[in-house]
């Protein structure tokens, strides 16, 4: 299955720009910074969450603690995919209790993959509570699970694939819808 | 860390690291670090093979292996049930076989098993259609133990290739030894055996190891000493002239140590060691050994090992 690109929704300027409105938009919902943590979803939203934190620092001059997980062990579909799943490091080194966790993706579809992070999340411990940060959500869910921060909304159908591409891990940086 | 050179894992079976690639030892190596980190959460348990069965079915004596493949199988929210020869039919005369098809018509997927006879995994690999994972068969091989021991002495020094490794002791009827031989030289390390005459096969060198029956020797250079167990249940058959002999000529103390070693020199062990045999009580207990992270690493290592075999076995579309 090869799918080109059919529309460019973000490039490099967008993604920074909607970064900064949300991290803006997550300190004037989180007046206490001293309570804030940020955790990204492997592989992008890990450096969406490293990236979350600068800004926060830059505006606060408060450094929030940052944590990658990798959600590959709490997979609900392990039965069924058929490449080999491999398992990523997860790094949470502070402590989660009493916690406001934003929890950061760079897609949110069907909402499967943040059922896994929120499992795996509290097997961490009990944060005050926890919030969704995602740069895109492109609809159609699964369970019912929604972002508290969106970058952008955009309406796709299920045989369109969304590909973000970050400069950690593709040299590039831009959103595409691919069908 | 990219999914361009993440390999794949295609085996049913842990046989033997004979048989795996630099690749497949890598992968699970490299898995293994990040199933030692699940060990350190505050809830340390996740449930990737929930819904699974796992049997221990043990035909020797083990505490740290079998504890260690349980609580591996746990950690994942896997089922576990043991079986232990002694209390088993195996007493009754049943065969190795049918004990396994027996187990196996129970709906399990992945059978641990140890065994006194060499090529025991192989054979039950034939006739029943579970995952088996070797835990040791005869003199033959014990491949997680090897992993383990590899995945210590990475995580200590930071690479295996170029170390020089010395294993001491009875390595004719180690399969602790034939299975890190193997598993060393292929990542690279240079390797050498040393013990007293009768305990080294002749013909190791074919291994790719160098053979030394100077304990001083075996000191010398070395980045890491595995120092195997004497298996007092062979010393009915005489192999050597005393214990006592035996301590006195290649026992490992700190004077020898002192005497010969490098300064950040690892030790290991497999366990269970006779304290003031192979190894001096100072030894065992003192800054250079790791040989109870050795077993914290076992589980983290055997969780990667049932969870890449567990994949295959779904994925091969049997059953």
């Amino acid at each position: 299955m090869n799918l080109e690109i059919k529309a460019k929704v973000l490039d490099e300027k967008g993604i920074k720009r909607t970064l900064q409105r949300i991290s803006h938009e997550i300190l004037e919902k989180n007046q206490d910074v001293g309570t804030l943590a940020i955790v990204g979803i492997r592989t992008r939203g890990a450096y969406l969450a490293e990236r979350i934190a600068e800004n926060i620092q830059q505006i606060e001059g408060k450094e929030v603690p940052v944590g990658a997980l990798d959600i590959t062990l709490y997979r609900d579909d392990l039965t069924e995919v058929s490449e080999q799943p491999v398992i990523r490091s997860t790094e949470i080194e502070f402590d989660l209790n009493g916690k406001q966790i934003i929890l950061v993706d760079d897609v949110l579809y069907t909402g499967r993959t943040v059922r896994c992070a929120l499992d795996e999340l509290i097997d961490f411990g009990r944060p005050a509570n926890i919030r969704l940060a995602v740069l895109i959500d492109r609809g159609h869910r699964e369970f019912p699970i929604r972002p508290d921060y969106v970058g952008k909304n955009i309406p796709t159908a299920k045989q369109e694939s969304v590909e973000v591409r970050l400069k950690e891990t593709d040299d590039a940086e831009e959103v595409n819808v691919l069908a | 860390m990219s999914k361009k050179n993440a390999m794949k894992w295609t085996r049913k079976h842990l046989l033997g690291i004979e048989e795996l690639s630099v690749e497949e030892v890598n992968l699970i190596l490299d898995q293994a670090a990040n199933f030692k980190e699940v060990l350190s959460r505050p809830i340390p348990k996740v449930p990737a093979l929930r819904g699974k069965t796992i049997v221990n079915l043990f035909c020797e004596a083990s505490t740290r292996t079998r504890s260690s493949f349980e609580l591996a199988a746990k950690r994942l929210s896997a089922d576990t049930l043991s079986i232990a020869a002694s209390s088993s039919s195996f007493v009754k005369g049943e065969t190795l076989r049918d004990t396994a098809q027996n187990i196996e018509a129970m709906k399990i997927d992945m059978i641990i098993m140890r065994h006194s006879c060499s090529g025991a995994p192989w054979f039950l690999s034939k006739h029943v259609d579970a995952a088996i994972i070797n835990a040791g068969d005869g003199s033959h091989e014990h491949p997680t133990q090897a992993l383990l021991d590899t995945f210590t002495i990475k995580e200590k020094l930071g690479k295996i290739k170029g170390l020089n490794v010395s294993i001491i002791g009875d390595i004719a009827h180690s399969r602790v030894a034939r299975s890190n031989i193997w598993a060393l030289t292929k990542l690279g390390a240079n390797v050498t055996v040393c013990g007293p005459k009768t305990l080294i096969p002749a013909q190791i060198e074919k291994m790719g190891v160098k053979v030394t029956y100077n304990i001083a020797g075996a000191i010398k250079g070395a980045d890491v000493l595995n120092v195997l167990r004497i298996q007092m249940e062979r010393q009915k058959k005489a192999l050597f002239p005393s214990i006592r002999e035996y301590t006195k000529i290649f026992g490992i103390n700190t004077e020898r140590l002192n005497k010969y070693a490098k300064n950040d020199i690892v030790i290991m062990h497999p366990g269970p060691i006779n304290r003031g045999v192979e190894l001096s009580q100072d030894v065992a207990d003192g800054e250079y050994s790791v040989i109870l992270e050795q077993v914290t690493n076992g589980v983290a290592v055997r969780m990667a090992v049932l969870f890449l075999l567990n994949h295959t076995k779904q994925s091969s579309g049997v059953k």
